[in-house]
C-alpha cells in the first residue's frame, strides 16, 4: 500500500492503494468519481480516457502510482458553474450518444482533439483520431458531427457534411 | 494483476540502481504494452522501475543531420516534432500511426524498441536507419540489437536511454495495418543514403522478428524506383502465418509495402 497524491479536477486528493492499482480504479473507487468507465479493460475501447497533465490517456492502462503528482481531469471536471462544457453541449445537441457508456471517453477524447487541432479539425481527422474509442450504438456519425460542431463553436472549424 | 512494487527513478543511475536492487524487476516506460500484459497475468514483475520522468531520457535533438531521441520520448512527441520532421519525416510519420492518440501520449520509443514486438513499427525504422541504440552502459548497432521475437541484445538490467542516427537522404515507412489491432501485418521502412546505399527493413512479417531484405536493397541500390522491385522474390518460408494472413500473403505484402514506401520517399 502506498499513499498517492495527485490533483484531480483542480483539487488535491490523496488515497491509499496498492502499487498495482490502476488509475481508473483509483478514480472510481478511492475518489468516487464514477463518470470514468471501464469498458473493455484491454486498452481497446477508450471509455476510460482522462487527461493527465493536459493529454488524453487510457486510465485502465496506467497505474495510479504512475499518475502520482500529476494533474488529472475527468469527465466530472469539464462542466463549470453548472454549465456544460461546449463539447458536452454539442454531444447533447447533436444526439452524439445512445446508451452513453462510451460517452465520457468520447468527450474527453474530443476535448483533447480540439485542443490539438483547433480550427484545422476536419471530418477525416476526427474519424482517424477516434481510432482508440469504440462506440457500439451510434455508428459514429453523430459523434463526429458533435465533435465538429464543438470545434466550430470553440475555434471555428468546418461543420460536417450531413 | 499480481502484486508489484512501484519505484519512480529520478535519473538513469537511479533507475539502474533500483532495478539491480529489485528481484524479478522490469523497467516501466509508458506501460502501453507492459501494463496490459501484467493485467492479463502474462507478466508478473516483482518490481517496476518507472523511467518515464527521467529528464535526461526525454526529448529530441537534431544537430545537422544527426538525430538523438531520448528513450522516454513519447510517440506523440516524435510525431509532432517540427525539428525531426525537417530532417526525417519518415520516422515522424511512423510514430503518428502507432496505436491511437491516447497510446501515443504515453508510449515511448525506448519502450517499443526494448520490447521488440515482431509487429511493432519502430524496430524497422531503427534497422533501416542504421541507428545506434544507446544504453546505460554501451552503444549497440540496431543490426545487433534485435535478436528475435521479443528478444534483444539487452543484458539483464540494461536500460535503453536513447537512440541516435544520421538522417537519410530519402526514407519512408508504409504499413498494412491489421484492421482490428492496427499493428503492422507487414510494415516496410526504406532508407537511402547520399552515397546511394539503401536499407530495407521489414516488420510484422518475419517469423523471427524484424529483418532486412538484401534482395530488395540490392535492387534499389542499383535503381531507386518502385519498378526496380518488380523482379525481386520474397521467400515466404521465414514469414509468419496466422489467422490474419498466411506467409505467402505476407510475402506479397512485403513487396507491395516496399514499392509504396519507395514511391512515398
Amino acid at each position: 500500500m502506498a499513499k498517492i497524491t495527485m490533483t484531480v479536477n483542480g483539487r488535491q486528493v490523496s488515497g491509499q492503494c496498492d502499487d498495482r492499482t490502476l488509475l481508473v480504479h483509483f478514480i472510481r473507487e478511492n475518489l468516487g468519481l464514477t463518470g470514468t468507465h471501464v469498458g473493455c479493460d484491454t486498452s481497446q475501447c477508450g471509455a476510460c480516457v482522462v487527461h493527465m497533465d493536459g493529454k488524453s490517456v487510457k486510465s485502465c492502462s496506467t497505474l495510479a502510482a504512475q499518475a502520482a503528482g500529476s494533474d488529472i481531469t475527468t469527465i466530472e471536471g469539464l462542466a463549470a458553474n453548472g454549465e456544460l462544457h461546449p463539447v458536452q453541449a454539442a454531444f447533447k445537441a447533436n444526439h452524439g450518444l445512445q446508451c452513453g457508456f462510451c460517452t465520457p471517453g468520447m468527450v474527453m477524447t474530443a476535448v483533447d482533439m480540439i485542443r490539438r487541432h483547433g480550427g484545422q479539425l476536419d471530418e477525416a481527422t476526427v474519424r482517424a483520431e477516434l481510432e482508440g474509442n469504440i462506440c457500439r450504438c451510434t455508428g459514429y456519425h453523430n459523434i463526429v458531427k458533435s465533435i465538429l460542431a464543438a470545434a466550430a463553436e470553440m475555434g471555428g472549424a468546418r461543420v460536417a457534411a450531413e | 494483476m499480481y502484486e508489484t512494487q512501484y519505484h519512480r527513478a529520478s535519473s538513469i543511475q537511479d533507475a539502474v540502481k533500483l532495478r539491480q536492487a529489485a528481484g524479478e524487476g522490469k523497467y516501466l516506460s509508458g506501460g502501453m504494452t507492459l501494463i496490459p500484459t501484467m493485467k492479463q497475468r502474462l507478466a508478473a514483475p516483482t518490481d517496476l522501475v518507472d523511467v518515464r520522468q527521467i529528464s535526461e531520457m526525454k526529448g529530441i535533438t537534431v544537430s545537422g543531420r544527426t538525430v538523438r531521441i531520448g528513450a522516454a520520448t513519447t510517440h506523440f512527441e516524435v510525431a509532432s516534432s517540427a525539428e525531426l520532421a525537417a530532417v526525417c519525416p519518415a520516422i515522424a510519420g511512423l510514430a503518428s500511426h502507432i496505436g491511437d492518440p491516447h497510446v501515443r501520449h504515453m508510449g515511448t520509443i525506448g519502450g517499443s524498441i526494448a520490447n521488440n514486438d515482431p509487429a511493432a513499427d519502430y524496430p524497422s525504422a531503427m534497422l533501416a536507419l542504421d541507428a545506434t541504440i544507446v544504453t546505460d552502459r554501451r552503444e549497440i548497432a540496431a543490426g545487433d540489437f534485435f535478436t528475435g521475437l521479443f528478444e534483444t541484445a539487452l543484458e539483464d538490467g540494461e536500460l535503453v536511454t536513447a537512440v541516435t542516427f544520421e538522417a537519410p537522404a530519402k526514407a519512408a515507412y508504409q504499413k498494412f495495418a491489421n484492421p482490428a489491432s492496427r499493428y503492422a501485418m507487414t510494415g516496410v521502412f526504406v532508407a537511402r543514403r547520399d552515397n546511394g546505399d539503401v536499407r530495407v527493413a521489414v516488420t510484422g512479417a518475419g517469423s523471427n522478428g524484424v529483418f532486412r531484405h538484401k534482395g530488395m536493397e540490392a535492387a534499389l541500390s542499383a535503381q531507386w524506383s518502385p519498378d526496380a522491385l518488380a523482379g525481386v522474390t520474397v521467400d515466404p518460408s521465414d514469414l509468419l502465418s496466422d489467422i490474419h494472413a498466411d506467409a505467402s500473403y505476407r510475402a506479397n505484402l512485403v513487396k507491395v509495402m516496399a514499392k509504396r514506401a519507395v514511391a512515398a520517399a
